[in-house]
């Protein structure tokens, strides 16, 4: 049961939203499959993008109930055109190379762990059934890309020098995921979700702790530049993105494994 | 007549993990009830990670089995909380696993996200036998292994990969 004072409008967007950032980054780590560094890296993505995937799953089929509209997950994933998708634009940011789609995990990964941990502890029954679910997964992929940053940052001189690149980098697309808009207000007033700047707070002790460890400085530039994503405004990567995970709906509606 | 529940638990005991044969689905920790509700056997599950392939196959092979004792009606659960553990694990099942060459999950040491910062800077990492030699000189190749559940490992003294199914 979904508190009742919020509209179901409201709850579904929001859902979208969690289920969104985890598809679009679930299919980008997707895209490294065949192309990884190393064999092992190569699986742990593919690992990696499964767990999104199956997160997003799990979101959408929430989604939909609660839309009460008839749609399934499959719907929401592969009938949506762009402006529909709720995702941060930071998941949507092309893979770049290993250094960069490693710090992309890991500045996502922190938010998503912390995130999901006060989800646990949700008003509404099904979400927090599902944050318990997701964090013991992002839990080990934290972990990981946290193992990679400071390994790679505190590596060679050429390793450090382009996960420095890669930070300056994806720095103004960070603070996207702590904006909160009237969405998630109402969600934090409901119970449902936490306040996004608890969130914030937790995910710069991480923040700070590993770039400390991996001998990164962090960028002294706003955070906060590249937004909207979460409303639908996407940057231009996410039309090639749905281009290519769509099609096969597109060409061939209603087709089955 | 309904079959009692005990004789289904051990007609699931004969379905094996599609990606682990010598475990069953039973020693697994997944298959989380069974109970008659008229005539239609309800049968609770969960998986093991939120997007392990395995999930609809396991689904497909208790229903098959199901059938093949004579159940008619049959109402699968997907079944998310509490969620699954390494803990559910039965000692059967770790035993087996070590036979096969997969190293056995140790109990209470999943990530908390932090686990990695805490070894780097303790020095200390998770000591995994090898399942071959039981040689305690053993590293950590990869987090993930050839499935979400596993960790790659290879053994220094007798110069072996292994997995390392992870404590989750
Ligand atoms: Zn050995």
């Amino acid at each position: 049961m979904v508190a009742l004072d919020l509209d179901r409008q409201t709850l579904f967007d929001w859902l979208l939203r969690l289920g969104d950032n985890a598809l679009i980054l679930g299919h980008r780590t997707s895209e490294w499959c065949g192309h990884g560094p190393a064999l092992e890296e190569d699986i742990a993505l593919a690992n990696t993008a499964l767990d999104l995937i199956g997160h997003c799953q799990m979101w959408y089929t929430l989604a939909a109930e609660v839309e009460g509209k008839g749609r399934t997950a499959d719907n929401l994933a592969y009938l949506r055109d762009a402006i529909q998708f709720k995702n941060v634009k930071l998941v949507e940011l092309p893979n770049g190379d290993i250094g960069q789609t490693m710090m992309r995990e890991f500045l996502f990964n922190a938010f998503h762990f912390e995130l999901l941990t006060a989800l646990t502890g949700s008003t509404d029954p099904k979400v927090s059934e599902i944050a318990a679910k997701a964090v013991k997964e992002v839990a080990y992929q934290l972990d990981r890309a946290s193992d990679l940053v400071v390994r790679l940052g505190d590596g060679t001189e050429e390793s450090h020098r382009r996960m420095q690149a890669a930070l300056d980098y994806l720095w103004p697309y960070v603070g996207e995921m702590f904006l909160a808009d009237a969405t998630d207000d109402a969600l934090a007033e409901a119970g449902i979700a936490p306040r996004l700047t608890d969130i914030q707070t937790k995910w710069e002790a991480i923040v700070s702790d590993t770039l400390d460890e991996a001998t990164l400085t962090r960028p002294d530039r706003r955070p906060d530049v590249h937004t909207g994503g979460k409303q639908g405004r996407h940057t231009e990567h996410l039309g090639y993105i749905l281009a290519e995970m769509q099609f096969l709906q597109r060409a061939y509606p209603g087709a089955e494994w | 007549m309904v079959t009692p529940t005990q004789e289904i638990w051990d007609w699931l005991a004969e379905v094996p993990d599609p990606e682990i044969p010598v475990v069953s689905v039973t020693e697994l920790g997944i298959i989380r009830e069974v109970a008659w509700d008229g005539d239609t056997l309800k049968v609770a599950i969960t998986p093991t990670y939120s997007g392990c392939p395995a999930t609809s196959v396991i689904d497909l092979m208790v229903e098959e089995k199901l059938r093949e004792k004579g159940v008619q009606n049959i109402a699968l659960e997907r079944r998310l909380s509490p969620p699954w553990t390494t803990d559910w694990v039965a000692q059967s099942a770790r035993d087996k696993l070590r036979e096969y060459g997969i190293a056995p999950p140790i109990d209470g040491t999943a990530s908390d996200g932090r686990m990695g910062r805490a070894a780097r800077l303790s020095g200390h990492n998770l000591t995994i036998p090898c399942p071959r030699c039981a040689s305690g000189n053993t590293d950590k190749v990869s987090q993930f292994g050839s499935t979400p559940c596993k960790a790659a490992y290879v053994c220094r003294d007798c110069l072996e990969p292994f997995d390392y199914f992870k404590c989750h």
